[in-house]
């Protein structure tokens, strides 16, 4: 039921009422009038957006919603207020831009960090001055540090009153400036069409990132003209892309020359939408892949040459293969302390290939021997054509010079796959919890993690064949990041079944938005990981701070506090519980088969499962444990490793 | 090694731009040593001469960091040997009729300037490198330094060729 509302002049094409929608009906919960009455026009698929529009009289606000749809943004998350309230007028009329109405500013920005990772496209988020802005800081450093394209758009208090601390103000620009990729303060309505295609233009070129543009309440309201396109001017911004020729030959110099070749792939493989080339390479080289936190997805699980993730909760094999390399091809990827442990130690034999589209990365941890800027896509390709044509005897020689390497590569993961022990009290496993989700949604779903013990099961047991299946805050760590990107994946994918894999900690961070899901008609999947603790501060405090459990115990388990099933139908989800391994299969099945409404399980699990293998923390990647207490011993044969490492 | 780098940076002159510049340099953990900023030949186009302090290998970091800058155009380091490299000093040095000549004799002999002169101090303005203020500092500080205010160094590559000349 849609109260019909007079159209606003100037507008054509089918009327609010009764049009056809893409969203689906708001199901449970509340659905009132009252909140029918606050729906924006329908957003219509196969309206056009204008390509060309001459200048015609706008108000800032309407410019800005203009620019929006012109530059093909077609949902925005946000919360409106009083510095930013110019801009939801004409926002109400629009036919092409959506509005999905948060309950908190955190997940407006996770939602559009979400949208983004799972569809490649620019997230919007918005929200206005002061509180609302600064709520959006942490989702913005989030996409910082995890290079996600994101334009984020602020109501600012009107010109006069900047500087004077006046209501709801805060200097967000200067606030965001170390967390954004850029930002911008719009001081003259005219400039807002610029601003906004090169916001979205910086967000999603380069090295994608963050974007802020602020604008004041009175430029939003001035009078103005709107036209595009629109002329960027950004002479200090020229993303290289294509790599230089000779390094690439250099590069492939290096692999012919290689006997312990890894490729060290990174998110930048799947920002550039590289996965098919990378296949390509994987191939020609013959070399085992190793895919970061932020790469799952980038190169299928179910591939021979894939040894799983590197790095601090890494599988043996991935992370005993670059210790033990004479050369790491790194591509779009970073060395991060968490893969490379400590920096002294890591890969010591190994010459270094780093290819990334951010010049800066490029030898700021590791020295390289090849350094190459360009895009993902374009270096891979470049590289696996200069492979092609080398003299190293071709792909079929390079396979054969690999063979000793491999014979040592299937040892380690022959000796140490990655696995878990059912709890010894007979409590719930969450990684089998965890494996089964993976299994029977299956490699086409999207996947959403918080931050701890469950987004390591998460990445590990979880087989992940697609890029763009994996959402996570990687660089940031940002716990209650799942339900909220859960929410924009599925905003951007309404087809895709999308699954939240979230521990209790996490959870209680960012639930308010499965109201918005409830209400919006945004059917996501959240598996709540309940192990009654902050489990992954609580395997520390079991292995480095003699099991002394400072706050870390929620009351999820001993006072079912809050009671998540209760939870979930109070925000308008389908609330489930399972307790038991029997249980596992039919409670995720039943949560598969809804589809009209959010659904919320609480596994209740065991509180002493814990991530392995480890790296402890500001130790030597060569210190890895399989398992507590258990070492390999790289250089011990009988423990899978080898005397003789291939040379 | 830790030396000195002076760098010349063309940037958009744009609200906030100085605030990117430091402020990138304090959060990665870089001192600055001095910066001075003006206008260029070109409108739009301020320069900012920066000295720090870092070893080579950092350096290339920061260029590198602030080249990521939207409204950074050109970074150059400048090298002493080929570029002229000055500051601009002022300092009011306590001096009456008494010592007042040689007061006098020394700022002549540095070829630096006299800009204020009262009956108990007289001011002297000096453009230079720093070896060379720093000596006239010494020379003068014996009778008395009332205050002393210093630019930051400002600096141009020797030669016919311009930085600015390149990024269009």
């Amino acid at each position: 039921m849609t109260t019909a509302r007079p159209a606003p002049p100037g507008t054509t094409g089918p009327a609010a009422n009764g049009a056809e929608t893409r969203r689906p009906a708001p199901r449970t919960g509340a659905p009132s009038e009252q909140q029918d009455t606050n729906l924006q026009a329908p957003v219509q698929q196969d309206a056009t957006r204008p390509t060309h529009v001459d200048p015609s009289p706008a108000t800032g606000a309407q410019s800005l919603v203009r620019s929006l749809e012109a530059v093909g943004c077609d949902v925005v998350f946000g919360i409106p207020g009083g510095a930013i309230l110019p801009a939801y007028d004409p926002l109400f009329d629009s036919r092409l831009v959506r509005h999905v109405l948060v309950r908190h500013e955190q997940g407006a920005g996770h939602a559009a960090t979400g949208y983004a990772q799972a569809t490649g496209r620019v997230g919007v988020c918005i929200a206005t001055s002061g509180p609302g802005a600064t709520n959006l800081v942490t989702p913005l450093a989030d996409a910082m540090l995890d290079s996600v394209p994101v334009v984020a758009i602020t109501g600012q208090v009107g010109r006069k009153l900047i500087g004077t601390d006046a209501f709801q103000e805060a200097d967000i620009c200067g606030i965001t400036m170390p967390i954004t990729k850029h930002n911008m303060l719009v001081t003259d309505p005219a400039d807002i069409p610029r601003a906004i295609a090169e916001a979205f233009h910086i967000a999603a070129s380069g090295r994608p990132g963050p974007v802020l543009v602020d604008l004041p309440k009175d430029v939003l309201q001035a009078q103005t003209t709107f036209s595009w396109p629109v002329e960027t001017r950004l002479p200090g911004y020229r993303p290289t892309t294509r790599p230089h020729s000779k390094q690439i030959r250099e590069a492939a110099r290096l692999i012919g020359e290689a006997r312990r070749p890894v490729l060290y792939v990174g998110g930048g493989v799947i920002k550039a939408e590289a996965s098919t080339e990378l296949a390509d390479l994987a191939d020609e080289t013959g070399a085992p892949v190793v895919t970061t936190l932020m790469a799952r997805g980038a190169f299928p699980d179910g591939h021979r040459q894939n040894l799983g993730m590197p790095g601090m909760h890494g599988t043996v094999a991935a992370v005993a293969a670059m210790q033990k390399a004479d050369l790491l091809i790194a591509l779009g990827t970073r060395f991060d302390d968490r893969v490379t442990g400590d920096l002294s130690t890591f890969a010591p034999e190994a010459k270094v290939v780093h290819a990334d589209v951010d010049p800066a990365e490029i030898g700021k941890n590791r020295v390289a021997d090849v350094p190459i800027v360009g895009d993902a896509r374009e270096v891979i390709t470049e590289l696996t054509a200069a492979l092609r044509t080398a003299d190293d005897g071709g792909r079929e020689a390079r396979a054969e010079r690999l063979l000793p390497w491999w014979d040592q590569l299937e040892r380690w993961r022959q000796t140490f796959p990655l696995g878990y022990d059912d709890p010894a009290d007979g409590t719930l496993s969450p990684e089998y919890v965890i494996e089964r989700i993976g299994a029977i949604a299956g490699p086409d779903a999207i996947y959403s993690a918080g931050v701890g013990q469950h987004q390591m099961w998460a990445a590990q047991f979880i087989r992940y064949e697609k890029p763009r299946t994996w959402l996570n805050s990687g660089g940031a760590g940002t716990m209650g990041y799942g339900v909220p990107a859960a929410m924009g994946a599925k905003v951007g994918c309404p087809d895709t079944t999308v699954w939240c894999i979230d521990g209790d900690g996490c959870f209680q961070m960012t639930n308010q938005e499965l109201a918005t899901c409830a209400i919006e008609g945004i059917p996501i999947k959240v598996a709540v990981i309940n192990n009654g603790n902050l489990g992954m501060v609580r395997q520390w405090q079991t292995l480095f701070y003699d099991e002394r459990y400072s706050n870390t115990e929620l009351g999820t388990h001993k006072h079912r506090v809050p009671d998540f099933v209760l939870l979930a139908q109070a925000l308008g989800c389908e609330g489930l519980r399972c307790e038991s391994k029997d249980d596992v299969d039919r409670v995720i099945a039943q949560a598969m088969a809804i589809d009209d409404r959010p659904v919320v399980i609480d596994f209740t699990v065991g509180a002493d499962a814990q991530v392995w293998p480890m790296v402890a923390a500001g130790t030597g990647n060569d210190q890895i444990m399989a398992a507590r207490d258990i070492r390999p011993l790289f250089d011990d044969p009988e423990a899978g490793g080898s005397d003789e490492v291939p040379a | 090694m830790t030396t000195t780098h002076t760098l010349s940076v063309l940037v958009e002159d744009k609200p906030g731009v100085l605030a990117r510049i430091s402020g990138l340099f304090s959060r990665r953990g870089y001192n600055i040593q001095s910066l001075a900023v003006g206008p260029t030949e070109e409108e739009g186009i301020s320069r900012m001469t920066i000295c720090v302090t870092v070893d080579d290998f950092p350096l290339e970091q920061v260029t590198k960091q602030l080249n990521k800058l939207v409204h950074v155009i050109k970074i150059v380091e400048l090298e002493p040997a080929t570029s002229v490299q000055r500051e601009l000093v002022m300092m009011k040095i306590r001096a009456d009729a008494s010592v007042r000549s040689q007061v006098l004799e020394v700022t002549q002999m540095f070829r630096a300037k006299v800009v204020d002169v009262s009956p108990e101090a007289v001011t002297v303005e000096a453009t230079g490198t720093e070896d060379k203020l720093n000596a006239l500092r010494r020379m003068l500080e014996p009778y008395g330094l009332r205050e002393i205010v210093q630019s930051g160094m400002v600096a141009l590559a020797r030669g016919p060729r311009s930085i600015a000349a390149h990024h269009r």
